[in-house]
């Protein structure tokens, strides 16, 4: 690990991304994802030691066409936009899933729908978590809920998605990008040689040529193309469940929720606690996969999900416990976020 | 015996998909005779669009990547901003550059991205079936357009090589085409300089070719190579545009 320092999420998460070899980054300007695209401009000035290239792609739709190319090259590459931009991004994200891209894509949600407005969100889970583009395919997205653990996500996904050739989606929001944390920033680490990336665009010297193909030829063909898809999403369905639990051992009432308000519901679960109710916490860091695992076996128990929608992850959670009628939701809309009072209210209302 | 002929080594032996007086298949085969002559295959990227050339992929013993529609300059901005010792050759027809890809093409150019685009403008869309394509020429017929194209619905005809050349990031433009040995021959050294411009280093060169389309158009393959000097050339006159390297020398 690296030194410790106060940073915001936004800068703490570009440090990090230069830190895990990812010296290129392709972005056009978005609330609230802007620090992202600022940080990497400013280094290629400052650190021309680093060989860090930023580009101001003319739209997002660009930017992340941008981002396919340089990851097709075997190079470390990433975007960040936030909701509306990632919209626009969305035929790229099937196009990387179905071409076996390792790419990046930071995803700082802010209230939709239309133009919304730029507070903290999760209106974007679904676009993020059931794929926004056409086809059957599936981005590895991972959650983090403090700048520190937006600065070790960051990392890990370069390496997630060169272990499976995908795209993996880091799902933050407006709180946690912009606010400032103390955080041990992680160490430099030496990105791979583009040569032993899978299907890297080298050039084909010494060997056969690579070729970054998703055009169907007949349906016999694109169905065995759209089979061993799903094996990959198999083989990451069946691996990368990340979560965490909290005072799961006596839990009546378990409060459900990822991103910043895991935050708040975190200190509601404490506010419970002093009044005697048995609460816990399952806080889902893998959004896709989904931890199915961590409701299996828990029938009975009332589940309260918390989110900055109007219920899109509560829909996983129905799919994944024992029986869903044990399964409450309380949302928040707008770029509002509720105070651990309210939560602790929604949780007095279950007892 | 001596070989006066010789099908150019980086062509696999795939058959194209191309229909009978296709300009691609000329074009097609001027590219691969420029990567044997310049030694680009084993350090060469080839950047290929949506429409009848989706396919050429198949046709080179190359790296390559297939891009969206209309997207081939921002996938080939990705490629040659990584790894800018390769050369990245952009190839787009007239509904993915001029229409899908609008945005994109601009803002290479903006950027003076270093890498040559070929454009190959059949004024229709070809591999959809016929339709209307910004290039189409007011009055022609397409399946969109089945009165021909009228100027109150749809505009003017998009006139890219001339739009690129006013670009200042852009060192090289020229329109050519390829309907008869002479044209065949000042294509390819369009095609040779902008190649040799991007070996140097130079800003983003663009080859404009006027190609026919005797499917699209439902001409005999003759008479799609008349329309296209007749008629074509008119609206769209051939010629060099721009050449800053000229000027450099």
């Amino acid at each position: 690990m690296g030194e410790k320092v106060f940073m915001q999420g936004n800068q703490a998460m570009a440090e990090s991304a230069i830190r895990a070899g990812c010296k290129l980054f392709f972005g056009y300007p978005i609330t609230p994802s802007s620090e992202v695209p600022e940080y990497y401009a400013n280094v290629m000035e400052t650190r021309p030691e680093e060989g860090v290239m930023f580009i101001q792609a003319e739209t997002e739709v660009a930017a992340f066409n941008m981002v396919a190319g340089a990851c097709a090259t075997g190079h470390r590459a990433m975007t960040a936009t936030a909701g509306p931009g990632f919209d626009l991004g969305q035929e790229a994200m099937s196009y990387m899933s179905a071409a076996d891209i390792p790419s990046v894509v930071v995803e700082v949600q802010r209230p939709g729908p239309g133009d919304g407005e730029i507070l903290a969100a999760q209106g974007d889970y679904f676009s993020a978590v059931k794929g926004g583009g056409h086809g059957d395919y599936c981005n590895l997205v991972l959650a983090p809920y403090s700048v520190q653990e937006m600065c070790e996500l960051m990392q890990e996904a370069f390496d997630l998605a060169q272990k499976y050739s995908n795209p993996v989606v880091l799902l933050t929001d407006a709180t946690l990008a912009k606010m400032r944390e103390s955080v041990e920033l992680p160490g430099y680490k030496e990105a791979p040689d583009p040569k032993t990336v899978r299907n890297a665009l080298t050039g084909c010297k010494g060997r056969e040529p690579h070729k970054v193909v998703t055009c169907g030829d007949g349906a016999v063909q694109w169905e065995e193309f759209n089979l061993r898809l799903q094996e990959k999403y198999a083989k990451i369905a069946a691996n990368e469940v990340r979560y965490q639990e909290y005072n799961m051992e006596d839990a009546d009432i378990i409060l459900v929720a990822y991103g910043s308000v895991a935050r708040v519901c975190e200190s509601a679960m404490k506010l419970a606690r002093e009044e005697g109710i048995k609460v816990g916490m399952i806080r889902p860091i893998s959004l896709w996969p989904f931890p199915n695992v961590a409701f299996e076996g828990k029938k009975g128990k009332k589940f309260l999900v918390v989110e900055l929608s109007a219920g899109q992850m509560v829909q996983d959670v129905k799919l994944a416990v024992d029986d869903k009628k044990d399964v409450t939701f309380f949302g928040k809309l707008g770029g509002t976020t509720p105070s651990p009072k309210v939560v602790l209210e929604q949780i007095k209302k279950l007892v | 015996m001596k070989a006066i002929y010789e099908k150019p080594q980086v062509f696999t032996d795939a058959i194209t998909t191309y229909c009978g007086g296709c300009g691609h298949g000329i074009v097609g085969k001027l590219i691969a005779e420029l990567i044997d002559e310049l030694d680009l295959r084993e350090n060469g990227i080839l950047v290929w669009p949506i429409g009848c050339s989706c396919l050429s992929d198949r046709y080179y013993d190359m790296d390559a990547f297939m891009a969206l529609h209309g997207r081939a300059p921002a996938a080939a901005t990705g490629i040659k901003r990584a790894d800018p010792s390769k050369f990245v050759l952009c190839y787009q027809g007239d509904g993915d550059l001029v229409s899908e890809g609008m945005a994109e093409i601009m803002h290479a150019a903006i950027r003076s991205e270093k890498f040559t685009v070929i454009f190959i403008n059949n004024a229709i869309y070809g591999m959809t079936g016929g339709q209307m394509a910004p290039t189409t020429l007011e009055g022609q017929y397409a399946t969109t357009a089945p009165k021909g194209r009228k100027e109150i619905n749809s505009g003017f005809p998009v006139h890219m090589a001339e739009i690129m050349g006013m670009m200042p990031g852009v060192c090289y433009s020229e329109r050519v085409t390829v309907t008869n040995p002479g044209n065949v021959a000042k294509c390819k050294r369009a095609l040779k300089k902008g190649f040799e411009n991007q070996i140097a280093g130079k800003g983003l060169s663009f080859i404009e070719i006027l190609s026919p389309c005797p499917t699209g158009w439902k001409m005999s393959p003759l008479k799609a190579m008349e329309w296209v000097d007749e008629v074509v050339a008119k609206e769209y006159p051939l010629g060099l545009i721009k050449d800053t390297t000229k000027e450099e020398n």
